[in-house]
Parts: structure tokens; sequence; C-alpha cells
């Protein structure tokens, strides 16, 4: 399929041949208060932000489709993984800011081991790395900090020392692709632990002050356009900013 | 009134001990300022200036109006500056916050009371008709330091801008236009320009705090001076108290970055004039 810009409202034609259709961030089944004007039996898809159309093929002949737009508001969709502030605390869990336009909820027994009598105590100002469990529109989302498959943390938690670097959404999605250079470029220089949220945040920790500046100026560097994306320029944008 | 939310505390942790190293989180030197940018408009007296990613539009017009009975031979200079949520979600229409009072209580105070601006230039017929320069400054990022920012842009628009000029016949005003004769620049006596540092506790201050370190830092302190080595205002609203010696210090190296920021502005000013027709034959 070809790139085609979107806009808001844009009715999104699907092909019929895939057996099951996956609709990413984006894309929403229209409540078609507006009938289709060729409504047979296929429910009209529109898109519900600005951007290019994107696809992908999932799961067993599944086929994905999502729409790539360059926007910096994150809005909360189910399973996608956040870096959370606490930034306030109550009886039963603490409030989170994603930098949505809700706070979320993080409820005290949503890690792994948590029990009634033992649940971690976590500071106002503390930066957590969550899963988003529940996204309804209108309502408070809802995160936890353990894989609700395993029950294990898998890296959900507390974040200790580090930095975070907010960049837009469309550069932290880019991130977690592994397809997608830069995190293996900038890891022949520099050692260092990374948490990508899709909120529109990232976290890494090094070894070195100066390290982690490098590694926030290129991630800064790549959003606002200066840095491309390729070896060659992170390269030596690295070594620039090492020196 | 929205409330910022305040940076994780990790974040602080990093800043201090990157700051004790003497490094900071955009590569800069403690007392560095972020790079200066001019865009001019199409119209004379329409500036944006960025620092950084902040960046503020200056935009000066003039009129002519009755001057005050009590100073008939004096000029207006109104500056226009208001906080919209363009700049940053915290700040509201119509409600103005306590930073925002603060950058146009000093703006006023560094460019209006320093007197940049001759006003007695300004009049055209004592008593009866003499210019009013508006100046409206219009916030559009807020990246850090609006105040620095918008002082910039502001003597800059004023430099840039050019008003029209008049003829006196007796009791006759006569304005050309533009592409009859044309128009003169404003007289101005100094350029007054903001300089923000920000204190940490037992660290060296720092020049043009980003918007993080001016969230985290114990204290500001702004300075406002000319390429003549003088102080025009001080301005210290809260925080740590400092040291004369301190101060001091700050003052001496205000004094070299101001001249390096005026140059930079006659520069740009240099480069817009070559490429502007004004004059008409």
């Amino acid at each position: 399929m070809s790139t085609t810009l979107v806009l808001p409202g844009d009715s999104i034609p699907l092909p019929s041949s895939s057996k099951s259709v996956v609709l990413g961030p984006g894309l929403a089944a229209s409540s078609s208060r507006i009938p289709a004007p060729s409504s047979d039996e296929a429910p009209s898809v529109i898109s519900t932000k600005l951007g290019l159309m994107s696809s992908a093929k999932g799961k067993e002949r599944s086929e994905q489709f999502w729409v790539e737009g360059r926007s910096k508001r994150y809005i909360p969709a189910q399973k996608d993984m956040v870096l959370g502030t606490i930034i306030a605390r109550h009886a039963e869990g603490y409030r989170v800011d994603l930098g949505s336009s809700q706070m979320a909820q993080l409820d005290g027994l949503a890690f792994e081991g948590a029990t009634k009598r033992s649940k971690p105590n976590l500071k106002v100002g503390t930066l957590v790395y969550a899963r988003v469990a529940l996204a309804n529109r209108d309502m408070e989302p809802e995160i936890e900090c353990f894989d609700p498959n395993t029950g294990k943390a898998e890296g959900y938690g507390e974040l200790k020392n580090g930095l975070v670097v907010s960049c837009s959404l469309h550069l932290c999605r880019h991130l977690l692709n592994p397809k997608f250079i830069i995190l293996p470029t900038l890891a022949a220089t520099i050692p260092f632990e990374i948490a990508v949220g899709l909120n529109g945040r990232v976290w890494f920790k090094t070894e070195t002050v100066s390290e982690s500046i490098a590694l926030k100026r290129v991630i800064e560097g790549l959003d606002s356009g200066d840095i491309k994306p390729e070896k060659g320029d992170v390269d030596r944008a690295v070594k620039e900013y090492l020196a | 009134m929205v409330r910022e939310i305040d940076p994780p505390s990790i974040q602080k942790e990093f800043l201090l001990a990157a700051l004790a190293e003497g490094k900071r989180l955009d590569g800069r030197l403690p007392l560095e300022q972020r790079k200066i940018e001019f865009v001019f408009g199409e119209e004379l007296g329409n500036v944006e200036c960025r620092l950084g990613k902040t960046a503020v539009l200056a935009q000066v017009t003039a009129s002519i109006v009755k001057p005050r009975e009590d100073r008939p031979y004096e000029g207006f200079l109104l500056i226009n500056s208001e906080i919209g949520p363009m700049a940053s979600s915290v700040y509201e229409n119509g409600r103005s916050s306590d930073s925002e009072i603060l950058i146009t209580r000093l703006l006023e105070k560094s460019i209006r009371r320093t007197e940049a601006i001759d006003r007695e230039a300004l009049c055209i017929l004592a008593g009866e008709k003499v210019w009013q320069l508006r100046l409206t400054l219009h916030f559009l990022s807020d990246s850090g330091n609006l105040l620095d920012c918008a002082s910039l842009a502001s003597m800059m628009a004023l430099k840039h801008f050019r008003k029209p000029d008049v003829e006196v016949i007796g009791d006759e005003v006569i304005i050309h236009s533009p592409e009859e004769r044309a128009p003169v620049p404003l007289a101005i006596h100094h350029t007054p320009l903001c300089l923000t540092f920000a204190y940490f506790e037992n660290l060296s201050p720092i020049l043009d705090p980003t918007h993080l370190e001016s969230t985290l830092c114990s204290g500001t302190l702004t300075v406002t001076m000319n390429a003549q080595r003088e102080i025009c205002v001080l301005s210290k609203a809260g925080g740590t108290p400092l040291s004369v010696e301190e101060i001091m210090g700050v003052v001496r190296v205000g004094v070299d970055k101001v001249r390096d920021m005026v140059k930079i502005m006659d520069e740009a000013l240099e480069k817009d004039r070559e490429n502007r027709v004004v004059e008409v034959r």
C-alpha cells in the first residue's frame, strides 16, 4: 500500500481480502451517524488524526493499519508502554502524569508480587515505567507495572537515576522499531540502559554525565531534524558531543 | 489555575550532578547563552527573536495622538505584553500569572523607564500632535527565559522600525507616505538588554536558564544593562540571598555579554538593510 496522507474524518478504504483487520492509533470504526454511500455490510473506518497511512502484515494473515503523525500530545491506548511521573499518592494507589489530558491511575497492587501487606512505597516525583491497562475515552486511564500474562515485572516499575527526555511520539515509535538503526549505532560508542515510553518520553542511564548529555542532545537533534537518522550523521554527532 | 507538573525527581538529581561538573544539559557552558536568531517580517518594526526554542515576536506601530497637558513635548511608548496559551499550556488567556506580571513589569522598567527611546523626538507639534508608539509582543514559545528574549525582540523591533516622515508648515502637518519620502528611524539613546542568571545552592550561577533549569533553580537574578557599562535595572524577586561579590561577579560577566548581543543585533540589522528597499528616489 502506498503512503497516503489522511485528514481527520477521512474514510479509509480497507481491502476486503485479508481475513481480519487490526486498527491501530489514529483509526476508528465510524459511529456512522452519516451512513456511508455504499452501506453494505462492512462498517466504514475513519481516521481521527492527520498523518500518513501505514500498514503491516500481522499474525495469522491479519493486516494492521495505523496513522503516523507528528503529534506531541499523547492519547493513551491499551498495551502502550509509557513513562509517567507520580504526582500524588492516596490510600489505594498513585496518580501518574503521562503527559496526556488526564492523569492516570496506578493501583498500589499493580506491581510484581504485591500483596495487601507488602506493596511498594513510591514517593511523589518518582518516574515509573508502566503499561496502559485500560484506556477508554472520557475516563481516566489505568496503568500497571507488571505484565498480566506472566505476573512478572518484565522491566516495568520504578526507574532510578538517569535522565528523561521529551520528544515527539513519532520518534518514540521509531526508537522501538528494531530495524531503526539509531539505538544500535549509539550503543556502539556509549553503553546505556534505555526505556522508551510511547507517550513521548525516553529515559536512559549511562556511566558518566557527559555520555548522558550526548545521548540527550542526539535524541533532541533527531527530533528537531538537525541530525538525520543515518549511521554517519549520528556517529558524527556523538563524536562532536562527547568531545 | 493550571499548575505545571513538576519534573520527576531524577531530573533534578541529574541536573545538579551535571552542574557540579560544570556541564549543562544542552551542552552549553555555565555562562553561555543559547543561539540568538532574528527573523525580520515584511514590515518595518516586525521582528521575531529566537533564543534556542524560545521565541517572541515584536511589532512596533505608530499613530498620531494629542499629548498630555502637562507634557506637551513628549510622545508615548506603550508596551503590550500578554502571554497567551500559545507560549505554553500553563498560561491562560485573560488571567495573568505571576511570572507574566513579572515579565511585563521588568520590560516596562527596562525599556520605558530607562528612556531607551527619545520621547521628545516623537513630538510633531507641541501640545497638539505627537507620535504614539505601540510595541506589541507575542510570546510564541516558552522554552525558558522569556524575559531576555522579549527584551531582545523589543529593542530590535524599535531599532528596525521607521516612522513616516512629517513636515510642519505653520500649523499644518503633512505626513509623507513611504513611497514619497523615506521613513525615518527612531531616536534611540541606548540599548538596554536583560540578562537572566539562575542560581543553584553551592554552585556557580548560570546564564540564560532553560525551562527545566528555571523550574529547578533556587533563585534567579535579572540585570538590565547597556553597552555603555551601565546597570539600568537589577531585579531579584525572591529566592536564596546573594552576597555582594556574587552579584558583582555576574554584573562583570554581563558587561561583555551585552556588548556581544548588541553586536549581533547590529550585524543582523545591517544584513536586513542590504535586502530591503527603504530609500526612495
